[in-house]
């Protein structure tokens, strides 16, 4: 038998990282699950292990703390095969408008964190020669709009960070997977109206995510496939009527 | 505000409903809300898991807290499903101690109904397998109950109808089985009183239900189909089904109801059709025993998604009592004549014997029970309120998980406990705070 890879899922109380965690553990992996409320992840880490019989440790992490990501992945108990990074706050975006503090909390939570860490992570593995990052990026990311330019602005900034990551380690045989899931029925969609064509369950964005970095080649994904020629014809809108939608 | 019903979908009331997502999220909104009561899966027929101004639905409490494989003890939250549950713990040997007739309700609720089995008689409720929960009382704060700590309240909170406080987890213990199979007897009833006579007769069975032909009359009133089964182990299934996986999967075809079927559709005749058909085919393998999938035998109805909607939009009620062993006989045979007269289908008439109660607002107590269906309509009131007379005289009760319309005169009959469990509300300061529209229509 092959000894059992490790999984680290930052983002460990949200409700993907829940299911991808759990999918990775069904398919025999360990678990470490980061998140900054441990009582929280324990939670999921328990019924993971439980459904499973999966190894599964929890381990803090606050992604806006970037001074401690060195001894963060320092105490890890194994430096792991694989990294899915689900962290996400949609934040709000009136309310980042006129208040910077709020503003900087979005922009940091999903980029400025999930970037650096990832970063120090791909050195890592590097230096061992071997190491699959994922990062969850957003379609808000593929263009700005009006109601959500500043979680669409980060997402962006991780994209083209995951993009260029990508570029660099090929040559050197590591992968770096962009995953774009679109509407999700989650803890941060709660109460919205949501297209159902257009929404894909936590647990179906877990099997996109394992499927995507263990059993395929594929670089950038899009949980449902639909939202690929969505997002394309979003794209293809000319600014200067773009400017003027109200979205 | 949304509409909430139960799973009879009558009666309809509005409330505010919030769906916390963690055991610390629920204590603070217990702490400053009133007016409310935690809300499973919403299968409890009538309107006890309707709050009176606030419903918590308690589905985010979905997680596994511990499984340990070597006993059989289990740690869950209190919004896991049953049939969540069964996915995990039978492919590895163990069966709940005791399920209800459905497997889409919560461990919550289970408790909170102290829902019993088709094996009452020998094994108890639900809530006598209850090692220890967790309790979120009115004002926030988050007790432990158990047989050493606290036993007051637990014994209270099973069969409670969650007017306790909410809870948010629970520890019980499994039993171990070999396969997923069920090995079945059936046999043959020709009237009510060989329906009793056989329901005692298997009693030594670990499981046993009658189906009943409620439309037969006369000579034939009450006749029925008994089965019994036990969980098939591996020399039943080498002998019966060798060729057989010993865990076969759950996951069978489900058939839906996809919209509110016209009433007429349940008419006397089509149920009629019906019943003869299942007696028929039922008949047929008597005697014999043979192997189903634990699935079909204990949940038959929920390969049927929304069955509810066949009773159209009115709703339907499900009228459940258990009257006292002595008196069992007479009385469920002049509510068998009542409906049988009345002409009102039922679909569902289940037969059921039952052990020694758990006592407070647990239903069952020693005698049998008889469940019915019955589609909403104005002329069924006053029969349901005949049938409560013959019920309270023989000293029995109505199941409040299906209860919709019980008047409180019929409760206070049927639940001596109730003065006890009224002076326990009020201690813990539940009166007023947490309360259902169940609570609030019965003066609990």
């Amino acid at each position: 038998m092959t000894p059992s890879k490790t999984l680290l899922l930052v983002g460990g109380t949200s409700d993907i990282g829940r299911a991808t965690a759990l999918h990775y553990a069904q398919a025999g992996w360990q678990v470490q699950l980061a998140a900054r409320n441990e009582e929280e992840a324990r939670r999921n880490a328990d019924d993971i292990r439980a459904r499973t019989g999966a190894e599964v440790t929890v381990h803090r992490l606050d992604v806006l703390e970037t001074d401690g990501f060195e001894s963060f992945v320092g105490t890890l108990p194994a430096l792991p095969d694989t990294v899915v990074c689900v962290v996400g706050e949609l934040g709000d975006q009136a309310k980042g408008q006129a208040d910077i503090a709020h503003a900087s909390l979005v922009l940091r939570t999903n980029f400025e964190g999930p970037a650096l860490l990832l970063g120090l992570l791909a050195e890592r593995f590097l230096a061992r020669g071997s190491g699959t990052l994922v990062g969850v990026s957003s379609v808000a990311g593929d263009r700005g709009r009006g109601s959500n330019y500043l979680y669409g602005a980060a997402k962006a900034g991780f994209t083209a960070f995951l993009s260029g990551l990508r570029n660099r380690l090929a040559p050197k045989g590591l992968r770096v997977v962009t995953v774009k899931p679109g509407f999700v029925r989650t803890q941060m969609t709660v109460g919205m109206k949501l297209p159902p064509v257009l929404t894909a369950e936590p647990g179906e964005v877990g099997r996109a995510i394992f499927t995507a970095a263990e059993k395929s080649s594929r670089d950038v994904i899009y949980v449902r496939p639909i939202w690929r020629p969505v997002m394309m014809a979003i794209g293809s809108i000319p600014e200067r009527f773009f400017k003027r939608l109200r979205l | 505000m949304t509409e909430l019903t139960g799973w009879g979908r009558y009666p309809r009331h509005p409330s505010e409903t919030i769906s916390p997502l963690s055991p610390k999220a629920f204590s603070s909104l217990m702490a400053s809300r009133t007016g409310l009561v935690a809300r499973g899966n919403g299968r409890a027929y009538g309107d006890a898991a309707i709050g009176e101004r606030v419903t918590l639905m308690a589905r985010g409490l979905d997680r596994i807290r511990a499984f340990d494989q070597a006993t059989g003890r289990i740690h869950v939250e209190a919004g896991v499903l049953l049939s969540d549950l069964l996915d995990i713990v039978v492919p590895k040997g163990f069966f709940p101690p005791v399920v209800p007739g459905t497997k889409f309700v919560t461990i919550g609720g289970m408790i909170a109904s102290d829902v019993h089995g088709k094996n009452h008689h020998r094994d108890g409720g639900f809530g006598d397998h209850v090692e220890s929960l967790t309790l979120a009382l009115p004002d926030g704060v988050v007790v432990t109950c158990s047989r050493d700590e606290n036993p007051e309240l637990l014994s209270a909170t099973i069969g409670g109808m969650g007017l306790t406080g909410t809870i948010l987890d629970a520890t019980f213990r499994l039993r171990p089985i070999e396969t997923g199979w069920m090995r079945q007897t059936t046999t043959v009833a020709n009237n009510l009183d060989g329906a009793i006579r056989a329901l005692q007769e298997t009693g030594s069975a670990t499981y046993s239900v009658a189906w009943i032909d409620c439309l037969a009359r006369g000579t034939s009133l009450g006749r029925s189909l008994i089965f019994a089964a036990e969980h098939a182990t591996q020399r039943d299934l080498d002998y019966l089904r060798p060729d057989a996986k010993p865990y076969p999967p759950s996951k069978l075809g489900r058939l839906g109801v996809p919209l509110d079927l016209p009433s007429f559709t349940l008419n006397r005749l089509s149920v009629s059709a019906f019943n003869e058909l299942y007696f028929r085919a039922g008949a047929v393998k008597s005697g014999y025993p043979f192997l189903v999938h634990w699935n079909p035998y204990f949940f038959p109805l929920d390969g049927v998604g929304n069955w509810n909607r066949i009773y159209g939009r009115r709703g339907f009620l499900q009228y459940q009592c258990v009257i006292p062993t002595a008196q069992a006989q007479p009385v469920l045979g002049s509510i068998l004549e009542r409906i049988s007269r009345h002409g009102h289908a039922s679909f569902l008439a289940v037969l059921k014997q039952l052990g020694a109660g758990h006592g407070d607002l647990s239903f069952p107590l020693e005698g049998f029970t008889l469940t019915l269906d019955l589609p909403v309509s104005d002329d069924v009131f006053p029969l349901l309120d005949e049938l409560d007379r013959l019920v309270a005289e023989a000293g029995g009760r109505l199941y409040l998980a299906k209860d919709a319309r019980q008047s409180p005169a019929t409760f206070e009959a049927g639940y001596p406990g109730l003065s006890r469990f009224r002076d326990l509300r009020r201690a813990i300061g539940a009166t007023g705070r947490i309360s259902s529209r169940l609570s609030a229509r019965l003066g609990i």
